[in-house]
């Protein structure tokens, strides 16, 4: 995650406290050219607390998100911390070039922030932030968001309506742009902790090839989403 | 378009104002100027002329997830900027066009002026003229909390118009690889503007397309340092 800070809001970060509970606005924009977010979580929480970890396995509530779109199970570890959170503030889908905006009210201790969608189509694809310090100053903070890999699923880039977790597969393509027939772009996972998304393949023949995404259409570059968080 | 003369007048005028740190006397519209800075940090996607604007918070060149205008269309898919500078102008923006194309590698670099007011934005656009309708800039970066003398650097996205589809046929793309035509009216992409997912290119499977692999490309497309001068 790289930062655009604005000048302003640098030079006050100093100086004010975070020791209460703040008001914030967040702003998510999906930026990839084809693939949609499924419903966001997001979350205030306090510090040692993560929905995901590069380097490190896959819990099974993320590996539902990741493979399936389920939030509840990240959502009820984030309760049993007493986080903050917003479940699904798009109502739903998050459309490529969408944005969603949110209002979250972090209490005192709740200083960090982590939000977590699959990106979809894709097999174990996921969008989100691990344990953002929340800005304290009032302001508005820009930062780019990677692409995610869960780690628990091979790339095979099949279609199949597959979303449990430890099924292969795709469960869908909302933008309705993918094909079928695609014999599988691998079928093994050779990094099965949280990492980088190295993008997907894809391919150019609807009714065959290796992959039923299209490479003209499925394919992205980080950052794969925007995040504005404004503390009022 | 700027012009030099009054700038340069008015210059004098105020120079011994801003001694005394006197800038609320109406007569006396502070002036400020800006030097952009565009380098092209691509493999092999030469740009297109720079179109610049200074402007009020109430212009916007373009907005992810919104349709682009007529003038981002023309440049994104043809490297074009005549209408987007005519938007900008007749939405009282101050105007500039680059020097000319920006190969790989290399930079331009413009000194723009305008007056001095509380919401004073940048917006800037240049074609990666290798693609069908990428293009990259910024669209509105508020410069008020850009002191005087200082410089602020920022690494731009690669962002799609979303007016053409990303077909990379030999026909649709203007640039060196393909030399095919640039704008056309059809919106046959999901007419909004968002991030460019990349070219697939003929080396990667897609054999239709005129681009070879060195014409792929990663973020960021681009770098701009922003200088205030004045």
């Amino acid at each position: 995650m790289r930062k655009l800070l604005s000048g302003f809001a640098v030079t006050g970060a100093l100086l004010s406290a975070p020791a209460m509970a703040q008001d914030l606005t967040i702003s998510i924009t999906n930026l990839t050219h084809g693939t949609y977010f499924t419903p966001l979580l997001v979350a205030a929480h306090a510090n040692g607390n993560h929905l995901f970890q590069t380097g490190v396995a896959a819990s099974a509530h993320l590996q539902a998100m990741a493979e399936g779109g389920d939030i509840t199970g990240l959502s009820a570890d984030m309760t049993a911390i007493n986080a903050d959170k917003i479940e699904n503030p798009a109502g739903g889908l998050l459309a490529p070039g969408a944005t969603t905006t949110l209002n979250l009210i972090n209490a005192a201790g709740n200083d960090q922030l982590s939000f977590t969608a699959m990106l979809l189509p894709t097999n174990d694809g996921f969008v989100g932030v691990d344990a953002l310090s929340i800005p304290t100053a009032a302001g508005t903070y820009t930062y780019r968001v990677n692409g995610y890999d869960a780690g628990t699923e091979a790339n095979d880039e099949i279609i199949n309506g597959a979303g449990a977790p430890g099924n292969p597969g795709i469960p869908a393509d909302p933008g309705g742009a993918s094909g079928t027939g695609g014999t599988g772009v691998t079928s093994t996972e050779a990094n099965t902790l949280v990492h980088i998304h190295r993008g997907v393949l894809g391919d150019s023949d609807p009714t065959g090839g290796a992959s039923d995404l299209d490479s003209s259409v499925h394919r992205w570059l980080n950052p794969v989403a925007e995040l504005t968080i404004t503390v009022n | 378009m700027d012009i030099f003369k009054p700038l340069a007048l008015s210059t004098l005028i105020a120079a011994p104002l801003f001694l005394i740190g006197c800038s609320s006397d109406d007569n006396h519209v502070s002036r400020v100027s800006y030097q952009i800075e565009v380098t092209n940090l691509t493999a092999a996607q030469p740009m297109s002329p720079l179109a610049v604007a200074l402007h009020s918070g109430s212009y916007a060149m373009w907005q992810i997830g919104t349709s682009a205008s007529s003038g981002l269309e023309q440049l994104a898919e043809g490297g074009d900027n005549t209408a987007l500078l005519a938007e900008a102008s007749s939405a009282h923006a101050v105007t500039m066009t680059g020097n000319g194309l920006i190969l790989p590698g290399t930079s331009d670099s413009i000194i723009i002026n305008t007056n001095m007011k509380s919401d004073l934005a940048l917006s800037f656009a240049t074609m990666l003229v290798n693609t069908n309708d990428g293009f990259t800039g910024l669209s509105g970066d508020k410069l008020s909390n850009l002191a005087l003398g200082e410089t602020r650097s920022t690494e731009l996205l690669a962002l799609d118009a979303g007016t053409e589809a990303n077909s990379e046929s030999v026909v649709t793309i203007p640039g060196p690889a393909a030399g095919g035509e640039g704008y056309n009216v059809d919106r046959d992409d999901r007419d909004t503007v968002g991030g460019h997912p990349g070219v697939v290119t003929s080396a990667d499977g897609l054999a239709t397309s005129a681009l070879g692999e060195e014409h792929r490309f990663d973020n960021p497309v681009a770098r701009v340092t922003i200088t205030r001068l004045k």
